[in-house]
């Protein structure tokens, strides 16, 4: 590892995971950090809370789809359905470049009101920090979430189990070719739109079956095949993807076929990754195909019987040809080629 | 074999080429193939390919494919990334390269790293359009361009440079360090450090210099070379075709990607190629210096060349001890058959270029290979 922090280090692969794990998780790991899922868990007087955070920047600001309000909120009660939870209430923290326009700032938070109304999750606390001119850039949002886990759920990326049936809940790779296309000037046409959405609905909905549902991850930065990764990891557990089986839409594979990337690799922000025990696959699937953001809802992939070995990379695909390869975790920054 | 679908649009047309019960056809007629053959996919984007469909394990193992030094990113010399260094660091300069050049090691310091330690200015560009509208709108600063690539790329680089002679911008430059593909074939088949048996030829070049310019392969050397494209159907028929024109002792140049690849090639692009670029020797990293295989801006454009703002000594690095690029690029050596390979060398740590682009042979492996 370099002596200084690069971009790729950000970028949700092996050299993010390195860096939280050399520097954090060796300064204050402890039993509930160490699980690295989407959200905290833990327990106060007999209930099961469930606690994440996460920062946001993007650029630009307002995007296909949506803007970094809406992301911001969108973000943080995903990463609480991820474990089984239904959203309570959540922090915003802003950081904010002077110079920065005030009607700009109006719009983002009026986009986090309709995100709040939408989702019935207040907005409860916040804080607002000013910082000179060339010091942050145009805007940074930090929201924290809490919410109550149901009961029945019992969600961890350690929960996989062989026979597994992995479902995603719609086209992967929107949000990733979307904030290209706009930031690079791509000019791709027509603009692809992000897919960022809040995804609390899941949590409730699938409370009937909730104790079939093992894993339950939001694939943003990596993309599903970096989520897979880490999930086959922590449960110990060897993936098969079929790949005429991942949804992607048109204009997002013909993007990524012309720069040379994988939507695997590609950052979603509306689109969750369920692992189901297969005797209630079926009734996952009518569920989430009720809740309009996840009528794309489809199995992908398998859980499978083989056994997992450190030194076999445990993520796999079956082409469309019938082929197989592997399907490695990302490392670095997701670049596009030359030609 | 089954005929394609007729062709409505663009989607059911790559549809066909995904076919899987084509795609078992050819590779079932590719099996019945039992001599022992040794294939070159020229292009970096084949080589990936190979591994992404899963055709480079299908293969039986009397069918050898070797990657070749079609990845510009493999074959750019580290001295070439020391000169983009030092002018980026240079606080009047704004660097403008492609995303697989960052990591590409120069003596201490990559693009990526002298960016996050001196502060360089080194900025992602998809297309060299980005440089220019940078160009234009903060005329305070010299804005090069780090022209890396073979065919495909210099079109790019001479409409943007055209553009700005028409608009008579002045603080914009090329570091020119382009490659051309057919000197470097000529000196693999010259070189006689590997026999090779047939090529499957680059798409995306050929597109650019068409069908033509390989005609030398089969006149000179009577190997037999077919242009594929990247669809799994392509890939198989590429090969298919390069099997049957061995075992039938037959040299030629056939094209099996005719819905991209003409005869003459994009003859606009080759134009304004001209009109910008003459060729001149160059240094590929792993094969040395070979006459004629880059490009250089004419000299009636050497205003714009990026070379006249280097002020600094350039030193000629050797290659890193123990790195096997050098035969990697050549196809003599596979990536697994160095002892740095995943030891040492990985892509975060990538001691050879091959291990830097995402369409390097060594990347390649290290991700897909089993």
């Amino acid at each position: 590892m370099t002596d200084t922090i690069t971009l790729s280090m950000g970028s949700g692969g092996r050299l993010s995971a390195k860096l939280t794990e050399d520097v954090f998780l060796n300064a204050y790991g402890n039993e509930i950090l160490h699980s690295l899922d989407d959200s905290a868990e833990f327990e106060i007087n007999q209930t099961r809370f469930a606690f994440t955070t996460d920062s946001y920047t993007i650029k630009p600001v307002f995007f296909p789809g949506g803007d970094i309000g809406k992301l911001a909120l969108c973000g943080t009660i995903n990463d609480l359905t991820a474990k089984g939870a239904i959203p309570y209430a959540v922090s915003a923290g802003f950081i904010i470049e002077e110079g920065f326009p005030i009607d700009v700032l109006k719009r983002i938070a009026q986009s986090m009101r309709e995100t709040s109304e939408k989702t019935g999750v207040k907005i409860v606390t916040g804080d607002t920090k000013v910082v000179g001119r060339g010091e942050a850039d145009g805007i940074f949002i930090n929201t924290s979430g809490i919410g109550i886990i149901a009961d029945k759920y019992n969600i961890s990326s350690k929960n996989a189990r062989p026979g597994d049936d992995i479902i995603v809940t719609g086209t992967i790779g929107d949000h990733g070719i979307s904030i290209m296309n706009v930031r690079e000037n791509l000019e791709f046409i027509p603009q692809i739109q992000s897919d960022v959405s809040p995804l609390n609905e899941i949590a409730h909905a699938l409370g009937e079956v909730a104790p079939y549902i093992h894993v339950m991850r939001d694939p943003t930065r990596g993309g599903v095949a970096s989520t897979l990764n880490e999930i086959a990891k922590s449960s110990g557990v060897n993936i098969k993807i079929f790949e005429d089986k991942i949804p992607v839409g048109q204009e997002v594979r013909r993007c990524c076929d012309l720069l040379g990337m994988d939507p695997l690799y590609i950052a979603n922000e509306g689109k969750m990754v369920i692992f189901s025990d297969p005797q209630a696959t079926k009734k996952v699937l009518d569920i989430l195909k009720s809740i309009p953001v996840c009528r794309n809802a489809g199995v992908f992939a398998k859980v499978e019987q083989t056994p997992y070995s450190e030194n076999v990379p445990p993520v796999c695909m079956v082409t469309g040809i019938g082929t197989s390869r592997f399907v490695p975790l990302l490392e670095g920054e997701h670049l596009p080629r030359i030609c | 074999m089954r005929r394609l679908n007729t062709l409505t649009n663009y989607d059911s047309l790559l549809d066909n080429f995904k076919d899987s019960e084509i795609s078992s056809e050819i590779l079932a007629k590719i099996k019945s193939h039992k001599q022992n053959i040794t294939l070159m996919e020229v292009c970096g984007t084949h080589t990936v390919a190979l591994f992404k469909t899963g055709i480079r394990y299908s293969l039986p193992e009397n069918i050898n494919l070797v990657s070749g030094p079609g990845c510009p990113v493999c074959v750019t010399c580290a001295d070439t990334v020391e000169k983009a260094i030092g002018l980026a660091k240079r606080k009047d300069i704004v660097l403008f390269c492609f995303g697989d050049m960052f990591k590409v090691p120069g003596i201490e310091d990559n693009l990526d790293s002298a960016r996050a330690k001196w502060g360089a200015n080194v900025k992602l560009m998809y297309s060299p359009m980005d440089a220019f509208g940078f160009a234009k709108s903060n005329p305070d600063k010299k804005i090069v361009m780090f022209g890396v690539g073979f065919e495909t790329t210099t079109p790019l680089f001479a409409s943007v440079i055209l553009r700005a002679e028409e608009e008579n911008l002045k603080n914009l430059y090329l570091l020119a360090e382009f490659k051309l593909v057919p000197p470097a074939l000529r000196a693999l088949l010259d070189s006689k450090e590997i026999k090779l048996d047939g090529f499957i030829l680059p798409g995306h070049v050929s597109a650019i210099i068409g069908e033509k310019a390989y005609s030398f392969i089969a006149d000179e050397y009577s190997v037999p070379g077919v242009i594929a494209g990247f669809e799994p159907v392509d890939i198989l028929e590429g090969i298919y075709c390069l099997t049957d024109m061995v075992s039938n002792k037959k040299s030629g140049v056939k094209n099996q990607y005719k819905r991209v690849v003409t005869f003459q090639g994009n003859l606009k692009a080759q134009e304004i190629t001209d009109c910008v670029f003459t060729p001149c020797d160059s240094k590929w990293r792993g094969i040395g210096v070979l006459k004629d295989s880059g490009l250089r801006i004419k000299d009636e454009l050497n205003r714009f060349d990026a070379q006249n703002l280097i002020d600094f000594d350039i030193i000629s690095v050797p290659d890193p001890k123990g790195c096997l690029c050098a035969n990697v690029i050549k196809g003599i050596s596979k990536p697994t058959q160095c002892a740095l390979f995943k030891t040492v060398c990985n892509p975060n740590n990538p001691v050879g270029p091959c291990m830097v682009s995402s369409e390097g042979s060594c990347a390649a492996y290290y991700k897909y290979g089993r």
